[in-house]
């Protein structure tokens, strides 16, 4: 029996768009079940440097709750290339808001929030300190994009694989399984199609996590007037929660969250706890 | 064609303690700074300095340098300081400079500025090198963003080129420098401009680079001809596909060796300080070797290994005297024996280059100018003309020199002369 053959049935439909940018891209679209799809409140979601897993259980939580998600695969999680188009922190900031405007999300009646996880809390933040406007509310899960001295994130660029589970993960033993994904790494294609993936996503994360995952956000912060969650792991090894302070003290309007039993790997190891913050903060 | 040899010094740190390997993550990158003792390194680069004299003196075509970063091997950040000395105090030998890693300079105008003015000291006996540089240097080290660096790169070198071609005044509007007014002062010696070595690591790209500006492809490995044999043909295959000449001069090798009256001798006297340089000085922690975006997506696929591949850490653990020698990582022995695998070495990968690691590790100054010597008298004029008179354009990958420059061994003394007012009228 083959993995295809066990998966279980995708929650979204997936739509492949090409931005004005000419950066062409797959979004996957969540939609509640039965909804007043007019009015109904939108998330756009962006996905952490480890790209969305097959199974997004944050996604569907939200999709449960009546809201309708849009999750954009970032060029370089996807086949399709055209990473080589976006830079820096500014063209990753902007093709965000080109994947809202291609789906449509800038016109509707229903609220249009924010959600970001790690680096895709870092894009949401810029987006939100771009055009603040157009957002209602935000969320971010232990976002990337400050720097605190005294509390040095680990390099994750100079960490060898069997490294990353204890930093990302509150529980190691479950890390390993998410990372790997049961894949056979003795086998020299699948090693070298990881070796690619890695090469193409983590090189693209660097553009804006690479060396210091500091773009000066902290100097637009006061732009985001967006009321805004920050939900943060209380085992975040990676970025720690004391991160979790340095944003609110930077945005105007932002909350914490602290749970328990999650490391920076939160919408995987505690995604019930996420959905009921999130929907929580986003139903105003 | 003559192949031409070059004496190159690494530079590393004689002091790396017994348990190094096992008490310290890296040679390279984190390098616990306790173990650098400023006042020690007084004596070190001078010894180093001298072996580079030395080396003009027996004759060696040229005396190499290059550049790391925070790194126990190479303790060398800037070889252009190295290769001011060097142009001031030698006259035969090209200074070979392999190379500046031009990403890292900010503007890499800076570069086209610090090779015009060594060409112009030694009297136009640069060969200028332009590495990408490696992962632990330039995105570790220096913090260059790895995705992003090889586009840096190109951008720094069209630059380069650009400020010693240009005859006029020029603006240089790049993604990473822009300059309003670009005006190379000094200019090179050579014209028009010094010749061009990339020193590689394993990147095919960088193969067709060299290949469309016809610069010399160097392979830089520290595993020795045998391992380099499949990358060199890979590369000469290539040069065949884009209908270049094969002359060897387009290709260059480092390759350590080790030169004693015997191969017994050989052993005795060097084996230490080999075991020294491949087991502490390539002691580097994996997780610096190949941050994702530094290696093409090309390159991966093709396969090619780099040479701080973690298979390649553990290989270096195993490794024995017997198997450096038999694998080719060192050619070592008497006159004869390091003359035939140097012949075989030329002729398998077909360079015209050779960049002599005749220092490594922890070797004393005595051994290194013995081993030195000997290669010298007793077996590179036996290989200078292995290729014949069939590749004349070889030329055009060394340096030109000017015939009457200013030799030092003619101003030394000079130079410290207390005034005398010229005959005749005060002016």
């Amino acid at each position: 029996m083959s993995a295809t053959d066990t998966a279980p049935a995708p929650t979204f439909e997936e739509v492949v768009i090409t931005t004005r940018r000419s950066v062409t891209a797959p979004v996957r679209v969540y939609e509640p079940a039965s909804a007043d799809v007019a009015g109904t409140a939108t998330v756009l979601a962006l996905h952490g440097a480890g790209g969305w897993l097959p199974g997004e259980p944050v996604l569907d939580g939200l999709v449960a709750a009546g809201l309708r998600v849009v999750a954009p695969v970032w060029p370089a999680w996807s086949e399709h290339g055209d990473e080589d188009r976006l830079s820096d922190m500014q063209d990753f900031a902007l093709h965000g808001w080109d994947v809202a405007t291609e789906m449509d999300l800038l016109s509707g009646p229903g609220e249009l929030h924010l959600m970001g996880h790690s680096m895709g809390g870092m894009i949401a933040a810029e987006m939100a300190a771009l055009a603040p406007q157009s957002v209602d509310r935000m969320a971010l899960l232990c976002p990337a994009g400050m720097w605190l001295g005294d509390h040095p994130i680990p390099d994750i660029f100079a960490m060898l694989p069997y490294q990353l589970a204890e930093v990302l993960f509150a529980d190691p033993n479950v890390g390993e399984e998410v990372l790997t994904g049961g894949a056979d790494f003795s086998d020299n294609a699948t090693l070298t199609r990881f070796m690619v993936a890695r090469a193409r996503q983590q090189g693209m994360a660097g553009k804006i996590l690479f060396p210091i995952p500091n773009r000066r956000f902290s100097e637009r912060a006061y732009r985001v007037t967006v009321p805004t969650l920050l939900v943060w792991g209380q085992q975040d090894r990676l970025i720690p929660p004391a991160y979790a302070d340095a944003w609110q003290a930077a945005l105007p309007d932002a909350t914490v969250e602290l749970v328990d039993g999650a490391g920076h790997m939160l919408p995987y190891e505690q995604p019930a706890a996420v959905v009921a913050a999130v929907t929580a903060h986003l139903a105003g | 064609m003559t192949v031409k040899f070059c004496w190159f010094n690494l530079m590393p740190w004689p002091d790396l303690p017994d348990g190094f390997k096992t008490e310290h993550r890296s040679v390279w990158v984190d390098i616990d700074g306790s173990l650098f003792d400023p006042e020690r390194a007084n004596g070190v680069y001078h010894e180093y300095m001298d072996q580079l004299e030395f080396a003009d003196e027996l004759g060696f075509d040229g005396i190499g340098v290059n550049e790391h970063h925070q790194n126990a091997y190479g303790i060398m950040p800037s070889p252009n300081i190295i290769a001011a000395g060097l142009a001031r105090r030698t006259s035969q030998a090209a200074i070979c400079v392999i190379g500046n890693s031009i990403a890292l300079y900010n503007p890499p105008h800076r570069v086209a500025e610090e090779f015009a003015m060594l060409d112009c000291l030694s009297g136009g006996r640069l060969v200028a090198g332009f590495p990408v540089g490696t992962p632990m240097d330039t995105n570790f080290t220096y913090g260059q963003i790895p995705a992003l660096t090889r586009e840096k790169y190109y951008e720094a070198h069209d630059l380069i080129m650009e400020a010693w071609t240009n005859p006029d005044v020029f603006a240089f509007d790049g993604k990473y420098t822009q300059l309003r007014y670009v005006n190379c002062w000094p200019k090179p010696i050579q014209q028009p401009h010094p010749p061009i070595y990339i020193p590689g690591g394993g990147s095919i790209e960088t193969w067709d680079f060299c290949l469309e500006n016809d610069y010399n492809y160097s392979y830089l490995s520290f595993n020795g001809y045998l391992a380099g044999q499949t990358l060199m043909d890979g590369y000469w295959n290539r040069v065949g596909e884009m209908e270049k000449s094969m002359s060897p001069g387009r290709a260059g090798f480092a390759q350590i060796i080790c030169t004693a009256a015997t191969d017994a001798e050989a052993e005795e006297l060097y084996s230490e300080h080999m075991l020294y340089f491949f087991n502490r000085c390539l002691h580097v922690f994996p997780g610096f070797a190949d941050p994702p975006g530094y290696r093409t997506v090309k390159t991966i696929q093709a396969g090619k290994l780099d040479q701080f591949r973690k298979e390649n850490q553990a290989l270096f653990k195993r490794l024995t005297w017997k198997d450096l020698v038999e694998g080719g990582y060192v050619i070592a022995g008497s006159p004869d024996t390091v003359r035939e695998r140097m012949e075989d070495m030329i002729k398998r990968l077909r360079v015209g280059t050779v960049f002599c690691l005749l220092h490594m590790g922890n070797m004393p100054d005595w051994k290194t100018r013995y081993s030195s010597q000997l290669f010298a008298e007793k077996v590179m004029p036996g290989l200078r003309g292995i290729w014949g008179d069939e590749f004349d354009d070889a030329a055009d990958w060394w340096c030109k020199p000017m015939d009457d420059r200013v030799r030092p061994e003619d101003t030394m003394a000079d130079a410290r002369r207390y005034p005398e007012a010229p005959k005749g009228p005060v002016t």
